[in-house]
């Protein structure tokens, strides 16, 4: 009886955190689209343009310690966070995008992939966006181990090794999604945002936060900014053949 | 001592290496930074460049390499006990060891592969205190002053209280479920959850609940629940066991680990999760484990059928047979 005790106790143990795994993941498939929308005359497009500005101060960028990687503490030749860059009140590597207005439409597929590159032990761009079934390139440029870790919420997850400078994979999205997280868990300061758009009407702002979304079919629209550590905004703008509608943002913290 | 007796200490004390080494891994968020498994980035796991540990794969890989260091260790220590030592429970508890140490690489290589999902992580930190507890088992069983006990007199002063044997038991289960809840808690990135210490967002109860409050709020009280278990267990000991040394320094080390743990929960949080004061906590969380264990296997030092056995003997009673069959001549 004793005996049994002790042996209830160990297998107690093993059985306590032999806690099954999750169930499985079930297929996403939303039930068929409606038929497409006509494609629209492009001679009765509009666009948007406008910019995203930082009410306040911008933030000092955080100084990044490389020291656990002395290729990359050699030869980084950027140090500093990406999460707040701008100039004069202008916010840059906001990801600005149609978020609504386009649905039904079908748009050609994007000739050509995009381009993700691993520099200086950072990603190169930190902010971009991708059309649902665009190319991704993936590209590691140091001399150094880099792994890519995607984890979307609703695309599939993935995580690569690329240990050898000038390797290079390519990687798809299926879904709609805003953002997926790139990081690399070697170096724990590297990450990347990326947009994936079911349509062309995206951009990320540069230094001066100015963006532009060209050649829209006229019609009401909501345009949503987002900034990795400030969230998002979203505006309603109506876009009329021939003009150009303005939309600003302001972020603060 | 005997060497298997060293080699046994040694097997524990690289298995507490090992733990520390996967804290590591966890506290500085490096559990991804090495893709592939078994390999590490298409290397075979040995012939992987040691100029390449570099970042997270510093941690990440030489946790792998540790870990197939103690795997390798614990396949000795099963073949040696299954070899020479006469108790046929001791030879099947190096197997049982030897089985949780592999289960517990597959489950280190699971959550590698499907990207560190909650429960499978968790998993594996709780199968690392338990095979942890096994070594430390085998190397109380594999003590001369284990068996000492076996060969003195009738009049042996080897048993204790039921009050004692009962606080022996619940005392090491009482501490891996406390370890369970904080494992739970660090691989769900709660672990700031609640962001002072010791009070609780400056009072006693925190104002909302989300689960990683949850969690940890449920961390804490555990760790006031285990100091006073211990504190319980300490003063029984030292009211009716006075003259028991072999339980008083157990107990003393375990006073004196659960206030060092509780002190590293909270520097823990106060530091921000600064990776080497976490892992010291993860690491002294297998200590306090470890000490209770071996503890409750003291007090219910009796219940082994060596002495079992003996006991009934010399009592004049049949032993138990059942599923453990006749005993053996050489228990
Ligand atoms: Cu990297």
């Amino acid at each position: 009886m004793q005996q049994r005790n002790l042996w209830t106790v160990l297998s107690l143990l093993v059985l306590a955190t032999s806690v099954a795994c999750g169930g499985g993941e079930t297929g996403g498939d939303a039930p068929a689209a409606a038929p497409a929308a006509p494609a629209f005359d492009p001679s009765t497009a509009g666009n948007v343009s406008g910019m995203v500005m930082f009410d306040g101060e911008l933030p000092a960028g955080v100084e990044l310690m490389m020291n656990s990687d002395p290729v990359c503490a050699m030869t980084a030749t950027n140090k500093t966070s990406s999460t707040f860059v701008g100039s004069d009140g202008h916010l840059g590597n906001v990801f600005v995008y149609v978020k609504s207005g386009l649905e039904g439409r079908t748009f050609p597929a994007s000739s050509g992939s995009i381009e993700l590159n691993q520099l200086g032990c950072e990603y190169v761009p930190h902010v971009m966006g991708i059309r649902v079934g665009q190319t991704l390139n993936i590209t590691n440029s140091d001399p150094t181990l880099h792994n890519i870790h995607a984890s979307p919420a609703t695309n599939e997850e993935f995580n690569m090794g690329q240990p050898i400078q000038g390797m290079q994979f390519e990687r798809t999205f299926t879904t709609p999604e805003v953002m997926v997280p790139f990081k690399c868990d070697v170096h724990g300061w590297m990450n990347a945002y990326i947009g994936v758009v079911d349509h062309p009407y995206f951009a990320v702002t540069g230094l001066d936060g100015a963006f532009s979304l060209d050649s829209l079919p006229p019609g009401d629209y909501v345009i949503e900014a987002w900034h990795e550590a400030l969230g998002t905004q979203t505006q309603n703008v109506t876009v009329a053949t021939g003009q150009t509608a303005e939309v600003s943002f302001t972020f603060a913290q | 001592m005997t060497w298997l007796h060293v080699y046994a200490r040694f097997l524990c004390a690289a298995t507490l290496l090992l733990i520390a080494a996967g804290g590591m891994v966890t506290s500085t968020g490096s559990g991804l930074s090495v893709p592939d498994w078994p390999n590490s980035y298409g290397y075979f796991m040995f012939s992987f460049p040691l100029s390449s540990m570099v970042g997270g794969i510093f941690y990440e890989h030489g946790h792998r390499l540790i870990a197939s260091s103690v795997g390798m260790l614990t396949i000795g220590m099963a073949v040696w006990l299954w070899r020479v030592d006469p108790r046929r429970w001791v030879r099947r508890l190096g197997v049982v060891a030897l089985l949780a140490v592999i289960a517990q690489g597959l489950l280190g290589g699971i959550t590698v592969l499907y990207f560190l999902p909650t429960a499978v992580s968790v998993s594996h930190a709780g199968l690392a205190q338990v095979f942890f507890c096994l070594t430390v088992s085998l190397a109380l069983f594999t003590a001369p002053g284990w068996q000492r006990t076996a060969a003195a007199g009738p009049t042996a002063p080897h048993a204790s209280s039921l009050t004692t044997e009962r606080l022996g038991m619940a005392l090491p289960l009482l501490v891996f479920v406390q370890i369970l809840v904080g494992a739970t808690m660090r691989h769900t990135g709660a672990g700031l959850a609640i962001p002072d210490f010791p009070l609780v967002f400056g009072g006693i109860v925190p104002p909302e609940w989300t689960f990683s409050i949850a969690v940890h709020y449920i961390h804490r009280v555990g760790a006031g629940l285990t100091a006073a278990a211990v504190l319980v267990t300490v003063a029984h000991l030292g009211k009716h066991h006075r003259d028991r040394p072999e339980f008083l320094r157990p107990a003393g080390l375990l006073t004196l680990l659960v206030l060092v743990q509780i002190g590293l929960g909270g520097w823990t949080v106060l530091s921000g999760r600064a990776p080497v004061i976490n892992t010291a906590h993860v690491a002294t969380g297998a200590l306090v484990l470890g000490t209770s264990l071996l503890l409750g296997l003291r007090v219910n030092r009796h219940r082994f059928p060596d002495l079992r056995h003996r006991d009934a003997y010399l009592a004049g009673r049949p032993t138990l047979a059942g599923s453990n069959s006749a005993p053996e001549a050489t228990v």
